[in-house]
């Protein structure tokens, strides 16, 4: 009972949340609502037992992904006027991205209610003994060795894209060389003047 | 499935008990003032408060690309930690190529970080 109560109070704050993502006006107040339905899959997530990922979705996706959409979103100059003009010319695109999507979504419906998935032919079912951490590690770091090593690559690809884009050296800058710093010794820096005569400036 | 989720009952009442006890925070001494105050708002009042002077410009300037360069980094080392946390709670069950596995993922990213380190992406000035 309490975990119907708990899925469609989840599943339906995601939905709306979803919905208010695509309609906010603001693109900052969708990127939060964003952030809330990204909670309430973890909450789905805990409910199909599949703690892991929920809390991989809460620590990836709004520590991480959602602070990235936000620094873009307030990157991009965004102009309203501008974005509404050009939505009857994206129109047929945006529509025709809907209807695939739409007829994904078709698929997988009629393939999952034809019964031709097995959830026990899968490859690495769910053992029951294990906490599911355990198990996707086991799976993970044997199995499935050389895809999470391709996903390191991908990852080292993606940093060294970024810095490579994003990255401007400028030239006017003044850097601390610690190196140099701690070489330098006192007589390079200190001069003792002796036999000064009062009332006249020290020459540099 | 049904026994994950209730050890994680508790923590859905503590946020019911801590979502109540906020609004209860914010909406009472609205309530309260309403009935005790003078409730008459004009625009210059609802105004955003600046330190007293009018506020200077829009809040959706333009950000400079490099707090982009710097949430993307932070994506990647977090996704780091993250697959470490499986590792190590299956370390006494993947042996030695996982162990291995591992610590060449962690010189894949360490390359990396010394390629952000040497390119100054982590200087800010």
């Amino acid at each position: 009972m309490i975990q119907a109560f708990a899925f469609y109070l989840f599943a339906s704050i995601l939905v709306a949340a979803a919905t208010l993502t695509v309609f906010a006006r603001n693109p900052v107040h969708s990127v939060l609502w964003l952030i809330l339905s990204f909670f309430n899959a973890a909450g789905l997530f805990v409910i199909l037992g599949a703690e892991f990922i929920a809390m991989l979705l809460v620590i990836v996706y709004v520590g991480a992904v959602a602070v990235l959409f936000l620094f873009v979103v307030m990157m991009l100059d965004v102009d309203f006027a501008r974005m509404r003009a050009g939505f009857a010319r994206y129109l047929p695109f945006g529509a025709l991205l809907g209807v695939v999507l739409v007829a994904e979504l078709v698929l997988a419906m009629g393939a999952w209610s034809a019964g031709a998935i097995a959830l026990d032919a899968r490859a690495a079912p769910t053992p029951a003994a294990v906490p599911n951490i355990q198990a996707l590690g086991t799976v993970l770091y044997t199995r499935y060795l050389f895809i999470f090593e391709a996903a390191g690559f991908v990852l080292l690809v993606a940093m060294i894209g970024a810095i490579v884009l994003t990255n401007r050296q400028r030239r006017d800058l003044k850097k601390q060389d610690t190196a140099r710093q701690i070489a330098r010794r006192p007589e390079d820096a200190v001069r003792n003047v002796v036999n000064q005569p009062v009332g006249e400036g020290v020459t540099l | 499935m049904a026994s994950v989720a209730a050890g994680y009952l508790p923590i859905l009442l503590f946020l019911g008990v801590a979502l109540v006890l906020s609004s209860v925070f914010v909406f009472s001494p609205m309530v309260a003032a309403r009935f005790t105050g003078a409730h008459k708002p004009y625009a210059d009042k609802l105004s955003e408060y600046e330190c007293g002077f009018p506020a200077f410009e829009d809040s959706r300037a333009q950000f400079d690309v490099r707090f982009y360069l710097v949430a993307i980094l932070f994506i990647i080392f977090d996704l780091e930690a993250a697959f470490l946390f499986p590792w190590a709670v299956s370390l006494g069950t993947i042996g030695i190529a996982g162990w291995a596995a591992m610590m060449i993922f962690l010189a894949e990213l360490t390359l990396g970080f010394v390629y952000a380190w040497k390119k100054g992406a982590l200087e800010w000035e």
